[in-house]
């Protein structure tokens, strides 16, 4: 998604960083760590009962992977990431501009089932941060247990960071973290997470 | 500092939930035949036990779904969480 997600350029939002970065690219480095924000992905909300398996078939066909029914787990498919946020509830990022037709796409094939789908693309804002220390740099705001032996790659969880409400995702072993503050909580997650950064400059 | 298990997401800190009181108080069936007395009984009277008491909360910054906890109100220990499709069992009900 990360790839698809650079190259596009179609329906792209503005960062939720550019009272910041006035037109420059919004993105910082402290010795082994970057932050960046990427570009605003498409989100759908989806909600709907995993156990139908009429249900459960139709997402599959049209994202191109399961939906994740473990809790705080991830799934991908080719352009889509699949989050697992409640039993009955997940969101799907997309790549930017993507999402109208995915929901649209999603409805067609949910025809008649019971579902909901909302279009939240405005919602939250994308960063990742990536690095040996990332680990401690949330932990210093973030009471999950962020030990690779419970919290690892492809796991999510909706969560606090320095006490404002963020979805966590692991995306790799770096560790790279995906973290989605709401859009006005993004300036304030970015300013605290530049502080937390800085004694690895 | 409260460890809460999540029935849906797993053990988070106390900080990502909100309390909700005291569970299974059951709604009237028809509060216009009760007198002031037994509404105000409805609202506002709780068992307030020392010791084993059943309470709702819910993990607002989490799944952000309702569930009921077990605590003992001496040592804060909690010994079972359950949703509310589980039967209310134990004392008092
Ligand atoms: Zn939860």
């Amino acid at each position: 998604m990360a790839d698809a997600m650079m190259t596009a350029d179609a329906g792209e939002r503005a960062g939720a960083l550019s009272r910041l970065f006035q037109g420059g690219e919004a993105s910082t480095t402290a010795g082994p760590l970057t932050l960046s924000e990427m570009p605003v992905p498409g989100q759908i909300n989806l909600r709907g009962n995993p156990s139908d398996a009429a249900f459960a078939e139709a997402v599959a066909k049209v994202l191109g992977c399961r939906l994740p029914v473990a809790a705080n787990t991830v799934e991908k498919g080719g352009d889509f990431s699949l989050l697992w946020l409640g039993p009955d509830e997940w969101l799907v990022l997309t790549a930017p501009g993507a999402e109208a037709e995915l929901s649209a796409g999603l409805v067609e094939a949910l025809a008649g089932q019971h579902f909901a789908i909302t279009d939240v693309t405005g919602n939250r804002a994308l960063f990742r941060l990536s690095g040996t220390p990332a680990r401690e740099v949330l932990a210093k705001g973030c009471s999950l247990d962020l030990h690779p032996s419970r919290f690892a790659t492809g796991q999510c969880a909706q969560t606090l960071l320095a006490r404002s409400g963020i979805i966590l995702s692991q995306v790799d072993d770096a560790p790279s973290y995906d973290i989605l503050p709401r859009r006005s909580f993004a300036e304030y997650t970015w300013r605290w997470l530049e502080d937390a950064m800085a004694e690895y400059r | 500092m409260l460890l809460i298990e999540c029935p849906w997401c797993g053990p988070r800190d106390e900080i990502e939930f909100a309390y909700g009181g005291e569970a299974h108080i059951a709604r009237p069936a028809d509060p216009s035949k009760l007198s002031d007395a037994e509404w105000a009984e409805f609202l506002f009277f709780r068992s307030n036990p020392k010791g084993a008491h059943r309470e709702r909360w819910v993990h607002a910054a989490g799944c952000r779904r309702w569930f009921n906890v077990e605590r003992d109100t001496v040592s804060y220990r909690i010994s079972r969480v359950y949703t509310g499709a589980c039967e209310p069992v134990g004392e008092g009900q």
